[in-house]
């Protein structure tokens, strides 16, 4: 393996949740992501999948720098941007730079579409305003926008045209890295193709690298090299692209692609959807042990208290990464198996600690428990 | 599976280029329709919006050209008239010839004054607008956006400034240092930003979390820049329609400071002062609280006309009205 273009090192961030009152005390911790280590190659693609609420974005985000990290490291490009100031951080920005998912809320609908894709180049101080709109006007020829719609507003474009004006804007420094966070999930399906074509092209032209991120399992496949799957803050799963398709180890990712629908009907009909029992649990108050275990089919006594590492499955290669206790073997049928713990065993992360001992679990500890026996 | 994306060939998305250059063949140069061009746009087809401008522009000609009035009436502002200018008994003259809109008890001409009285209602409306305006939109980009103890003790200082009572303290400021203009636009100013203030921070703190927020940022801009690049152009809108409906307050609340004696010291004009003087006269000569009634009630009606106009124009879907 070859050192990688970002590396992501045991990565935590927690946001304060503000209890009410006039100074706002915080009581309780968010935990959106707890321990992520992720490394991307130079002119991969990394996917990365996972759902609503599992601190993909916020993963995003703490790479980009827009939030601050709680601990752990980001390494880009051999340099720790984790503690870098406002002023060397932008230097890095040139070389990091973020498409975002909402191609209405993400450019600003007072300024003319020109000024907001030289907006890079006006922000690093690169260029006269003259040599500033032409690259602009190239840049927009590039992502398939008219050049001349240069003075106009972003309301008088589409939702496609839109996400590649946001694409032109990520592109006009020539970054090294460039992390999509759900680049076409506000578009038609039709449109997203487009997009992610463009995405594709663009990546061979200049040797991009990325971090996809998206809830689209079809997607993810299409463009990723490696995909990484995210379960409640946590790395379940990581591996070569088909290889997570083929030889799925973790049943989050087994359930996760379950959903997905196979075009062909006959397959289709065969197919068997693995319906997870119960909700996210909250992140404020994550379950012990493996944190899914409370909705896992093949949940065992050990997943209650042991927190499984994310290491490769026995018979995978280096590049497959699993953290579960009992893996998936290659064929098993996920939907024939059947937890062998009883409700009262789900336990959160912090009484856990106090008294494991006992089925009852009620009075006393309900509020503490609810995240994770909520069924 | 991977297949089932459509290729660039399948879908084509409508190029809104070719319809545009259909309109307008052979145009080289695409402009965009700014929000700023549309909201003009519907104003210019509001016709009471429109009359209300036509009338502001002729107030304000009106006070540009208060020289005029003396050039052509041949009476100077504060020159008094005792003889042609007052009755036997010393009581005001009525429009007459001479003085077409008559005469006040000290025997000056009423039209001149009320042009004079026009240069100082604009100017103070304006400038004590733009100061408000100004601090306004400063403390409120500062107080939303930088959050955090900032936010605190700026948002707390609004409370303090909306719960003072303004004609007590306004009375206790002028005491002290004297009427004048400069003090009259700092009193209105002091007084006036706080609710400007409110307004913005509350259009802050909802603008600051949009992605575009976050898109400036993660391009390494500053927050001077996300503030007064990204976010001002978002609050202006609702500013100018605050301005606009705050400019004839402001000219009421100049009036009642001179009608308090407040205001200007009394040989200038100023239509405050002149219903304040005209007050022993309402029985004996009306023309003396009419005429400087009618221009005060003519020029805010004019600029609360306008306002409307412009928040509909801003907003066309909304008929609420802005506090």
């Amino acid at each position: 393996m070859n050192t990688p273009l970002v590396s992501v090192e045991n990565v935590t961030k927690s946001f304060p949740v503000q209890a009410g009152g006039l100074w706002g005390r915080s009581t309780d911790l968010i935990h959106a992501v707890d321990g992520v280590s992720l490394e991307i190659e130079a002119g991969q693609t990394m996917g990365l999948v996972g759902e609503t609420g599992c601190g993909k974005s916020t993963l995003a985000r703490c790479i980009a720098r827009l939030y601050d990290l709680t601990s752990g490291r980001v390494v880009f490009d051999g340099r720790d941007i984790t503690t870098l100031n406002r002023r060397d951080m932008r230097e890095v920005r040139r070389d990091v730079q973020m498409i975002f998912q909402d191609p209405y809320g993400s450019l600003n609908p007072r300024r003319r579409v020109g000024s907001i894709i030289g907006d890079p180049f006006t922000i690093q101080g690169l260029g006269s305003s003259k040599e500033i709109k032409i690259k602009v006007q190239e840049l927009m020829e590039r992502v398939g926008l008219n050049p001349e719609h240069y003075n106009r507003f972003p309301a008088e474009f589409s939702g496609g045209q839109r996400q590649r004006i946001g694409v032109a804007r990520a592109l006009a420094l020539r970054p090294k890295f460039i992390i999509c966070d759900e680049p076409v999930s506000a578009l038609d399906v039709s449109i997203q193709a487009q997009i992610i074509n463009l995405l594709i092209d663009l990546q061979d032209d200049f040797g991009l690298t990325y971090l996809f991120i998206t809830h689209d399992l079809s997607v993810v496949r299409h463009v990723s090299d490696r995909i990484a799957v995210m379960y409640l803050g946590q790395v379940v799963e990581v591996a070569d692209a088909e290889d997570l398709f083929t030889t799925t180890r973790h049943p989050y990712t087994r359930s996760l692609l379950s959903a997905l629908p196979d075009p062909d009907p006959d397959i289709a009909d065969s197919q068997r959807r693995i319906v997870l029992v119960g909700d996210l649990p909250s992140p404020t108050n994550p379950p012990s042990g493996c944190r899914f275990h409370p909705r896992c089919p093949k949940a065992r006594h050990d997943c209650v208290v042991t927190v499984p590492t994310l290491e490769p499955v026995l018979g995978d290669g280096p590049s497959h990464c699993t953290a579960c206790l009992h893996p998936l073997a290659v064929g098993e049928d996920l939907t024939l198996s059947t937890p062998s713990i009883e409700d009262s065993e789900i336990l959160t992360a912090q009484p856990a600690l106090t008294t494991p001992t006992g089925g009852a679990n009620g009075g006393l500890r309900s509020t503490a428990t609810r995240g994770g026996e909520s069924q | 599976m991977s297949g089932f994306l459509p290729t660039p060939e399948d879908v084509e998305e409508p190029d809104v280029t070719q319809l545009h250059e259909e309109e307008h063949p052979g145009h080289a140069r695409i402009e965009g329709r700014s929000p700023w061009l549309l909201a003009w746009q519907r104003l210019r087809r509001d016709k009471v919006a429109m009359f209300s401008l036509a009338v502001i522009v002729l107030i304000v000609l009106f006070a540009i050209f208060a020289p005029l009035a003396t050039t052509i009436t041949g009476h100077p502002v504060n020159e008094q008239y005792r003889t042609t200018g007052l009755t036997a008994d010393g009581l005001p003259r009525g429009p007459s010839g001479e003085f077409w809109l008559g005469t006040d008890d000290l025997g000056r001409d009423i039209l001149v004054r009320i042009a004079y009285g026009a240069r100082v209602s604009l100017l103070v409306g304006v400038v004590a607008t733009a100061l408000t305006v100004v601090i306004g939109v400063v403390v409120g980009l500062a107080a939303g956006f930088l959050g955090g103890i900032v936010d605190t003790i700026l948002a707390r200082l609004i409370d303090v400034v909306l719960s003072m009572p303004f004609l007590l303290v306004a009375i206790a400021l002028v005491s002290i240092t004297g009427p004048s203009l400069l003090v009259t636009v700092l009193v209105i100013g002091f007084f006036s930003w706080a609710s400007v203030g409110r307004i913005v921070r509350g259009q802050v703190l909802s603008l600051r979390e949009r992605e575009f927020v976050e898109a400036a940022r993660s391009l390494g801009a500053s927050n001077g820049r996300i503030m007064f690049v990204d976010i001002l152009p978002n609050v202006l809108a609702q500013v100018i329609v605050y301005a606009s409906l705050l400019i004839p307050v402001v000219i009421v609340v100049e009036a009642t400071l001179s009608f308090l004696g407040l205001g200007l010291a009394p040989p200038t004009a100023d239509w405050g002062g002149m219903i304040s003087e005209s007050q022993n006269y309402y029985t004996t000569a009306w023309w003396f609280i009419a005429f400087p009634g009618a221009a005060l009630l003519a020029t805010t009606l004019a600029f609360n006309l306008l306002g409307d106009g412009v928040r509909d124009a801003f907003d066309p879907r909304s008929d609420r009205l802005i506090p």
